[in-house]
């Protein structure tokens, strides 16, 4: 089924928590909303779900304007982050509380809770309540109460953030796995860029209520439509500096107080003044010694495969990835080359790209 | 040896609680056992009393009064605790907490004036209400106009009144604890059982009320213990008479309020042991019926 999100704006007095949000969601596509705390990601999660009434706008599922259908007659499957199950209930109960509701026969039930716990595999657990689960066995059951009713819509609120970061990574998947299986149409809620990347077919990036971009993740990565994004999306952050834009003859260069950087002609910004706030990701810039852009060495932060240097240059900070086996410490000086093919160019007034517009 | 000192520990910290329950329970639980197992009144005064065995007790079972006195306080305890103590606190606490938050808090707080009002103001305004014909607010306003007929209220209908009297009062406990424990459910499981397909009735009756386990256990057990025990209202508003001569109430008259100013201590003592009996036996019966033992069970938790 698929889903649009029309003019959707929903206010806390004065409060304007989700402004005219617009998203055309495809059948059997997985969206990530992808934001810091506060951006309205949930509550437009909850408007979805029908528990938030929206201000203004439409929510159309299929081609059914449901603004006005109660939760209950939505036909979605929820998912939280407190997992949400019911204590008093055991986990079969839970998963066929819906079931139940419908008055379906006992027969009926038990089939449907088989075949759900098989999927997830949780049938060893029926017979015990939620307080006797660990994390991870109390989200599975919690997936189960949310696909035994065959939703047309699955919604996530953050899903995976009480789990330890292991689990994180396998529930991941195996969400992931259930959902493209299934095709059931999903909207996932998150502030971890990381699981939006790697779950969603597309990501709608929110701020402060408002829709910053909606597009596949590798294009958000690839082509951030504002500096906001750039820094939101991507591990370590892009790092960000103000430069003056000239004209040397053929060639466009970057002038920054300690250093000049060439512009590659493919990747010049197409609007904009001189000014203008260049960005580039910490895996875009090496380590050349020859290089006359000298860096000094603050801290290094070992992450495994990579070394995070953190260094500066006069009094501007930039982070780096290298290669552990250099064995840099704290202290060194290096020289940095920045690759220009990976420059992003962002407006310094509306923090709009000056190359994906 | 290292396990002892920790319990011994534990002791200190029990102590203040431990000396309150010995000074203000069991020692006056043992003195009334005691006056109630001899001939004690003003007849005798304090020094020229006698043991005089189950005496007293024989006296209640044969006494005239008895069964009477008995059957009222078990309606009056059965009714005020279902219908009002639990019933109406139960469905105010529901009800308010489906209200907007500033509404609702004001139909609570309107529901505590009772409990704040002094007994002896509370029941007289009761009285006023319901005075005899051809006075009272009842009879005034909603009786005479409509050219319909008068009555006393309170001797006609006494039970309804001690009752609707104490049942009003007694809402109150329930709602506030009914209230802070329907608040305290996670707001993703109410969330969560609408999208799954709940009316609000059906959230109510599978999700709320089994929830409630733990302080509709302790409502009602706390209700009861206090309603068997408590008499002030019915003392000021029928002081007994009209068949409204509970338990409590009647122990009370025969100690330390009777008529012909002969104090019966001993067969006062004994008609509140039996109260403290009767209370101690419901006690442990709710225990068991609400199952204790399996609300603090262990739980059972692998990995993944």
């Amino acid at each position: 089924m698929d889903v649009k999100l029309k003019n959707l704006t929903k206010k806390f007095g004065a409060e304007t928590a989700v402004d005219k949000m617009n998203l055309d969601i495809k059948d059997g596509e997985f969206v990530a909303f992808l934001g810091p705390s506060g951006c309205g990601k949930t509550t437009t999660l909850l408007m979805t779900a029908g528990i938030y009434k929206p201000d203004n706008g439409e929510i159309i599922f299929g081609d059914r304007l449901v603004n006005k259908v109660q939760p209950k007659d939505r036909n979605i499957g929820m998912v939280f982050q407190s997992y949400a199950l019911y204590p008093h209930m055991s986990v079969y109960e839970n998963i066929v509380f819906s079931m139940k509701l419908q008055k379906k026969s006992k027969k009926e039930m038990m089939l449907e809770a088989d075949r759900v716990a098989g999927l997830l595999g949780i049938g060893t657990l029926l017979k015990r309540k939620p307080g006797q689960l660990s994390g991870g066995q109390q989200q599975r059951v919690a997936l189960g109460r949310a696909l035994i009713k065959k939703p047309e819509l699955l919604l996530f609120d953050e899903p995976l953030s009480n789990l330890d970061a292991r689990l994180r990574i396998t529930m991941r998947s195996e969400i992931k796995r259930l959902q493209r299986d299934l095709g059931i149409t999903s909207i996932y809620v998150t502030h971890d860029q990381v699981e939006a990347m790697t779950m969603a077919d597309r990501v709608a990036v929110m701020k402060d209520g408002k829709l910053q971009a909606f597009m596949p993740p590798v294009e958000l990565h690839e082509k951030p439509r504002t500096k906001f994004i750039a820094q939101f999306v991507g591990n370590p952050p892009m790092n960000f500096f103000d430069v003056e834009l000239k004209s040397e003859g053929q060639n466009m260069q970057a002038f920054h107080s300690k250093f000049t950087l060439n512009l590659d002609s493919g990747r010049i910004p197409g609007r904009g003044g001189k000014n203008v706030v260049l960005g580039i990701r910490p895996e875009d810039i090496a380590i050349d010694p020859s290089s006359d852009i000298k860096a000094e060495i603050l801290i290094v932060e070992p992450l495994g495969r990579d070394d995070l240097l953190q260094c500066r240059i006069g009094d501007l900070d930039i982070s780096i990835l290298a290669d552990p086996k250099e064995k840099h410490r704290s202290g060194d000086m290096i020289g940095l080359d920045m690759d220009s093919r990976s420059f992003q160019f962002f407006d310094p007034e509306s923090d709009q790209s000056l190359l994906w517009y | 040896m290292e396990k002892e000192k920790r319990n011994l520990t534990g002791l200190w910290f029990m102590l203040p609680a431990i000396i309150l329950v010995i000074v203000f329970f069991f020692i006056p639980v043992i003195m009334t056992i005691g006056i109630s197992l001899t001939d004690m009144s003003s007849v005798t005064g304090f020094s020229a009393w006698k043991w005089v065995g189950f005496k007293n007790y024989i006296k209640i079972a044969q006494h005239p009064d008895s069964i009477t006195n008995f059957i009222a306080t078990l309606k009056y305890v059965s009714i005020t605790l279902i219908f009002f103590n639990v019933g109406l606190g139960l469905l105010i606490a529901i009800a308010t907490n489906h209200l907007k938050n500033s509404i609702g808090g004001f139909f609570r707080a309107a529901w505590l004036l009772p409990r704040i009002t002094p007994p002896v103001v509370y029941v007289l305004m009761w009285s006023m209400l319901a005075a005899d014909a051809p006075y009272g607010v009842i009879n005034q306003l909603f009786r005479i106009p409509f050219g319909l007929s008068t009555t006393n209220w309170v001797p006609e209908y006494a039970f309804l009144f001690i009752v609707l009297v104490n049942g009003y009062i007694g809402a109150s406990f329930g709602m506030i604890i009914f209230s802070s424990a329907i608040e305290s459910i996670p707001k993703d499981i109410m969330i969560s059982s609408l999208v799954d397909g709940a009316s609000y009735s059906q959230r109510i009756r599978h999700i709320i009320i089994p929830q409630l386990r733990w302080p509709l256990l302790f409502v009602v057990t706390y209700q009861t213990l206090s309603l068997l025990t408590s008499f002030e209202y019915i003392m000021i508003l029928t002081d007994g008479n009209f068949s409204t001569e509970v338990w409590s109430l009647w122990s009370y008259h025969k100690a330390l309020n009777n008529y012909w100013g002969n104090f019966q201590y001993g067969f006062g003592a004994a008609l509140a042991a039996v109260l403290v009996v009767v209370g101690t036996l419901l006690g442990i019966i709710y225990m068991k019926y609400f199952r204790f033992d399996a609300l603090v069970q262990e739980p059972k938790i692998d990995e993944l």
